[in-house]
């Protein structure tokens, strides 16, 4: 077997406003069910024990992680090799709970966005108030970027992070560079 | 002449000179110049000429007013037409040129058409070009192309970008003049966040150049302290250059930043357009000084009162060394007090008034040793390319002239208009103030937000307050009107109070003289830009276009690049004059966003270049377009169409992959394709809902090709469903119809079965798939090694799950090319290894890429359906020879009932048949076929249309499908395509199936 690439096999971008690079996998499993239910928050929780986040909040901590994304689904994150052993507990869990648990890792793209302006960066793309006083950590937000969808959350202080669909990772890239660009910041934040 | 002054200038700096130039000629201005005062510094009084009748026109304005000064601006990719003189910067190296001429500035040809303004009145077009009627497109059209328009249009490529910016606050305020800046601190005491747009670059707006006290200190300096106070604030966002562009419903606002034109060489985009919800919005827009009408009001060196006091205050700047002032009211005498201190003449002032008694400013004017005249006006101005002198008249005459007086500039006062644009946008309605004359915004009717709250206040000049005093006092009460209406409390305190002038009322002077004849009003301009006259909306009166809307189109009054800013209340009260009624009843034409005219770049924003659009790539994407891949756009992703080789034509390159594939082993991409996991206990009976066959009698470990209709029956999407084990089902869709029906089974899952256990979720791009196709696919998966995929192990139409050539895998059987076929899911982030495994391992077998084209060809061969060929939201499967996949034990399914109803049953409806042509050409695609007789409307009856129609290599002819009246039951018969050209194409019905009917060559 041969070892997995990402998209776009690691590219980064150092010359603008912020940097832009593209994260190595990451496992991630889409978890559809009833998020009020004790089964369901267990096995959402299962690589980061604890209380299910509320709406629009997630609880990351390095590659393991659990991401509210609508009522009825969440996302759980952990390293990229522990997948299908994280949906085995995942399923043991479950039991016979009413939900659909499923590996997404390869069908996503990763970006992480770090600098002083990197809000700002962002913040050009998606309509989402970035302001350090509104965008805190803990959230965790799907929205628009530009012309596709993408969610995105704070990883660390002046570092944002962005999912996408791995179809659109060059697209993503190339618009992150377009709105990192030299001479671009809003000097806002 | 206008010259450059040694004292005042305040935005210049004095030590930076800056070179540029204007058609060809080189000049120079300071930093802090506009090009409209750099020019003017230069006696380059002389800007354009007018649209229609090509007369001189100079500088008018000082401001996004401006209906003269546009230039085109730039060379190549930087060039652009129709910039502003008055609100472009100066900077080093500013290449522009005056437009609208020809062949000079100097001497014009078309300024012939002046002379010919009788025969050129309102409505000139809609008159003379109507008759005869060819003489439009070869005659007047050319002509009139050749002699209007504005600026020229770029050739190259814009060479700049652009971007958006959202942003949020609680409060905006539109404007960083006095008023926008006081209600901005008195708002940001409340802790809201504040943010304030100015679209120029300096703040204080006309305060700093009209001078008073506040609290005892200069307004100029109130102005710092505002700024440095709230500069310092956390809470409070400071953007100059940055124009409110448009107020939209809920708070929505569009900013329109300027960054780099007044710095063309610096990095980073041109323009932003910041993209703002704000809780509530405070337009402190200020106003517009109105022109006065009268004969010769457009000659060069008649400006607008406020502008000769802005070139004077701002700029350091004579346009005149005698200037006349001509007014209606006391702020005229501004700019005569403004002038005498910047060391100029003002030889008198002409004030329509009579009476002026009460004027603390006109007083002033007396004792500086001014003539006033009051009573009096322009008659005419003397001049023609420049301002030579005045004739003077009793106002409430007609013209007959009392005294001339010799003078190098005009400055005119008709009053101020409030900027309500922003206030109207989005549906603020307006008041009449008689005794200012001018509309203000009403705050009974104000644009409303979600619960009908208002969500605009207005502040200062913009709300129709003129004195500084009033001003101040306006922006702090509308600071706390905004507050409170998004939940703010200020704590009381002073407002700061300012000296306050006696005021004269103005008197409403639209004509000058009030009873001009024709040969003074036919010389009077309303709108500069497109040179609307006085005598035009009176003669529009005199026709019946009563309704200013239509007075405005039909004399194109207000419809230029300025908006009718300077023209459009003069113009409505000539009409409401014209047509004997109060000005309020007239009313004003609607105001649209934006304000002034804005970038398409701005509006664009990034998206161009490679992020014009999001294009979606497979996992092997790179390694196609490596390998000559002709693109095809199929939704947002691109496929290859086919893999073109060196010295080949694409279509070579279809029929190689073609037969290549048939007679050894091809590989297709076929990532793009939907995958739908449906899973839960319902999941059975949900899909025998979706699909119009049964899919709950699938076994796991088994694949069924399967249709799905909309509600009204039609033919929505197809593809093959696999059972992974009892609860669930994975269901391939079309490439464009993954998010679709995604969408589709959600809707359903949502709003009617909300309570069937059973989730979907999309992982069409957690793999990539690829077609292994050809007598040899067994073979190079063998060689690959791992699972066993012999027929007995895994039959047509099963799937499995398992290892190849060390890869995880799925593997279904299926086919969608009559051969022997796999496709294999592994996921995404092995693909590209996966098909580089299997190219290598395929060398041995003749392994070639395929494309969709080829994919294409195969299937019609076949005779299966393609959706969005055969199908076009208007085909059921019944019509397409699928009964056969329609379960008749179903008691329900998704478009059953609607496939009953009678024009769905009716016999006649066209139907799926093959089309053999008798020569073995290619029909046209849609061709339609002709029966006998002629319909109602005299034309051939038609009888079917092509859907699919291709060259076949395999059988080296032309197949087709096609729809045809009772098709099925006319095997054999002939019909006839007309083609293009007189071509008709003869072709004989046949079955669909071209290739292999028994399907053999798939089931080894």
């Amino acid at each position: 077997m041969s070892d997995p690439v990402t998209a776009l096999n690691g590219a980064t971008f150092n010359a603008g406003i912020a940097s832009v690079a593209e994260v190595p996998l990451q496992g991630m499993i889409t978890l559809r069910g009833d998020l009020s239910a004790a089964a369901i928050q267990k096995a959402a929780t299962v690589t980061i024990p604890g209380d299910m986040p509320t709406a629009g909040r997630a609880r990351i901590e390095g590659e393991n992680g659990v991401a509210w994304m609508s009522p009825d689904e969440a996302l759980v994150l952990c390293p990229y090799a522990d997948v299908s052993a994280v949906l085995e507990k995942m399923q043991k869990t479950l039991g016979n709970s009413r939900a659909l648990a499923v590996d997404v890792s390869d069908a996503r793209a990763s970006f992480r966005i770090s600098g002083p302006h990197a809000r700002e960066v962002l913040a050009k793309l998606c309509p989402v108030d970035l302001s350090p006083a509104v965008f805190t950590s803990g959230m965790f937000r799907r929205t628009r970027m530009a012309q596709v969808p993408a969610a995105i959350w704070l990883s660390d202080t002046d570092c944002l992070q962005v999912i996408s669909f791995r179809s659109q990772a060059q697209y993503v890239f190339d618009l992150l560079v377009v709105a990192a660009q030299p001479g671009s910041s809003v000097d806002l934040y | 002449m206008s010259t450059r002054l040694n004292s005042g200038g305040r935005l210049l700096d004095k030590a930076r000179p800056v070179p540029f130039s204007f058609n060809g000629n080189t000049f120079s201005g300071f930093a802090g110049d506009t090009l409209a005062s750099a020019l003017l510094a230069n006696d380059q009084l002389l800007v354009g000429r007018s649209f229609k009748y090509h007369r001189p026109r100079g500088v008018v304005a000082s401001g996004v007013e401006e209906p003269n000064g546009l230039v085109n601006m730039g060379e190549g990719a930087s060039f652009e037409p129709n910039q502003r003189i008055t609100t472009t910067e100066l900077f080093d190296g500013l290449k522009a040129e005056s437009q609208n001429h020809w062949p000079s500035l100097e001497f014009d040809v078309g300024a012939i058409n002046s002379k010919l303004a009788r025969f050129l009145p309102a409505g000139f077009y809609y008159k003379m070009f109507m008759y005869p009627r060819a003489f439009w497109k070869h005659v007047y059209e050319p002509f009139i192309r050749q002699s209007a328009g504005l600026g020229k249009a770029p050739t190259e490529t814009d060479g700049d970008s652009y971007e958006h910016f959202y942003h949020f606050c609680d409060l905006l305020i539109i404007g960083g003049g006095v008023a926008g800046l006081q209600a901005a601190r008195t708002a940001a005491k409340s802790g809201a966040r504040v943010t304030v747009l100015e679209q120029t670059a300096h703040w204080g707006g006309r305060a700093v150049v009209d001078g008073g006290a506040v609290d005892g200190q200069p307004v100029t300096e109130y102005v710092d302290g505002l700024v440095a106070e709230l500069g310092a604030m956390e809470n409070v966002t400071l953007r100059t250059r940055t124009m409110g562009a448009g107020v939209y419903d809920h708070g929505y606002v569009l900013g329109y930043e300027n960054l780099r034109d007044h710095t063309p060489d610096a990095p980073g985009p041109r323009h932003r357009l910041w993209r703002i919800r704000a809780g509530h919005v405070i337009t402190a827009t200020g106003a517009i000084e109105r022109p006065l009408s009268f004969a010769g009001n457009d000659v060069p060196g008649v400006l607008l009162a406020s502008a000769i006091r802005d070139y004077a205050v701002n700029y350091g700047v004579s346009v005149g060394k005698r200037t006349v002032v001509v007014t209606n009211n006391d702020d005229g005498y501004r700019t005569a007090l403004a002038l005498l201190e910047a060391g100029q003449s003002v030889p008198a002032i002409l004030d329509a008034r009579d009476d002026v008694e009460g004027s603390s400013l006109a007083r002033r004017a007396s004792d500086s040793g001014i003539t006033v005249i009051p009573g009096h006006a322009v008659a005419k101005v003397k001049g023609g390319k420049r301002v030579e002198g005045v004739s003077v008249c009793r106002q409430n005459g007609s013209g007959d002239v009392v005294q001339e007086i010799a003078c190098e500039a005009i400055a005119m006062s008709g009053g101020w208009s409030p900027v309500v644009h922003l206030w109207s946008h989005c549906g603020g309605k307006l008041t009449w103030d008689a005794e200012q004359a001018c509309f203000r915004p009403d705050p009974e009717r104000a644009p409303t937000g979600d619960a009908g709250q208002s969500f605009v206040t207005v502040a200062g000049a913009a709300n129709g307050n003129f004195e500084l005093a009033d001003i101040l006092e306006d922006a702090d009460a509308a600071a706390r009107t905004a507050a409170k209406a998004i939940g703010h409390t200020i704590r009381k305190s002073k407002s700061p109070k300012a000296e306050r002038e006696e005021v004269a009322p103005l008197a409403p002077v639209w004509l000058m003289p009030a009873n001009a004849g024709i040969e003074l009003r036919s010389k009077a301009w309303l709108d500069y830009q497109n040179d609307v006259k006085v005598s035009d909306i009176q003669l529009a009166a005199q026709e019946g276009f009563e309704s200013v809307e239509h007075a405005k189109r039909y004399t194109t009054l207000g419809m230029a690049t300025d908006q009718g800013k300077l023209s459009n209340i003069n113009g409505l009260a000539i009409l409401s004059d014209a047509l004997d009624r109060p000005i309020p009843q007239t009313g004003t034409t609607t105001f649209r966003p934006p304000y002034t005219p804005i970038s398409m770049g701005a509006i664009g924003g990034e998206a161009r270049g490679d992020v014009f659009q999001p294009l979606r790539r497979t996992p092997m994407h790179d390694w196609h377009d490596d390998h000559g891949a002709d693109w095809e756009p199929v939704g947002h992703w691109r496929r290859p169409y086919a893999f073109v080789r060196d010295g080949e034509r694409v279509k070579d390159a279809v029929y190689r992959e073609v037969s290549n594939t048939r007679e050894n082993l091809g590989l297709l991409d076929a990532s793009t394709l939907g995958k739908l996991i449906v899973k839960g206990p319902d999941a059975p009976k949900f899909l025998d809902m979706m699909y119009t066959n049964m899919m709950s009698t699938l076994k796991p470990g088994k694949c069924r090709y399967g249709l799905m209709c909309s509600e009204n029956g039609f033919l929505i999407d197809d593809g093959v469903v696999a059972r992974i084990d009892e609860d669930t089902f994975l269901c391939h869709t079309t490439t464009g119809g993954a998010e679709r029906i995604h969408q589709h089974m959600e809707e359903w899952l949502q709003t009617e079965w909300w309570d069937w256990q059973v989730y979907v979720a999309n992982v069409t791009e957690q793999y990539a798939q690829v077609a292994v196709v050809g007598p040899n696919a067994r073979k190079v998966l063998e060689k690959l090694g791992g699972m066993d995929v012999s027929k007995e192990a895994l039959g047509f139409m099963e799937w499995a799950d398992g290892e190849i050539g060390g890869f995880k895998a799925r593997v279904y059987r299926i086919s969608f090319s009559g051969e022997l076929s796999y496709e294999i899911a592994v996921d995404a982030g092995h693909g590209l290894a996966f098909w580089e495994a299997l190219m290598d391992a395929g060398k041995e077998f003749g392994v070639m890429p395929y494309g969709t084209e080829c994919l294409h060809i195969m299937r019609a061969e076949k005779g299966f359906i393609m959706i969005g060929d055969e199908t076009d939201g208007t085909v059921i499967p019944q019509d397409l020879g699928l009964s056969w996949a329609i379960s008749k034990k179903k008691e329900d399914f998704l478009g059953k009932r609607a496939q009953e109803r009678r024009h769905m049953a009716d016999p006649k409806r066209w139907k799926l048949v093959g089309l053999e042509t008798l020569s073995g050409a290619v029909i046209p695609d849609g061709a339609y076929a002709i029966g006998s007789g002629k319909n109602a409307n005299g034309q051939k009856n038609v009888i079917g249309r092509v859907t699919s129609t291709y060259y076949s290599p395999t059988l080296d002819m032309g197949i087709a499908m096609g729809l045809v009246l009772e098709g099925p039951d006319r095997m054999g018969e002939v019909i006839e395509f007309p083609g293009t050209e007189g071509a008709t194409f003869k072709a004989r019905i046949v079955d669909p199936v071209f290739y292999d009917r028994e399907g053999e060559k798939q089931n080894v």
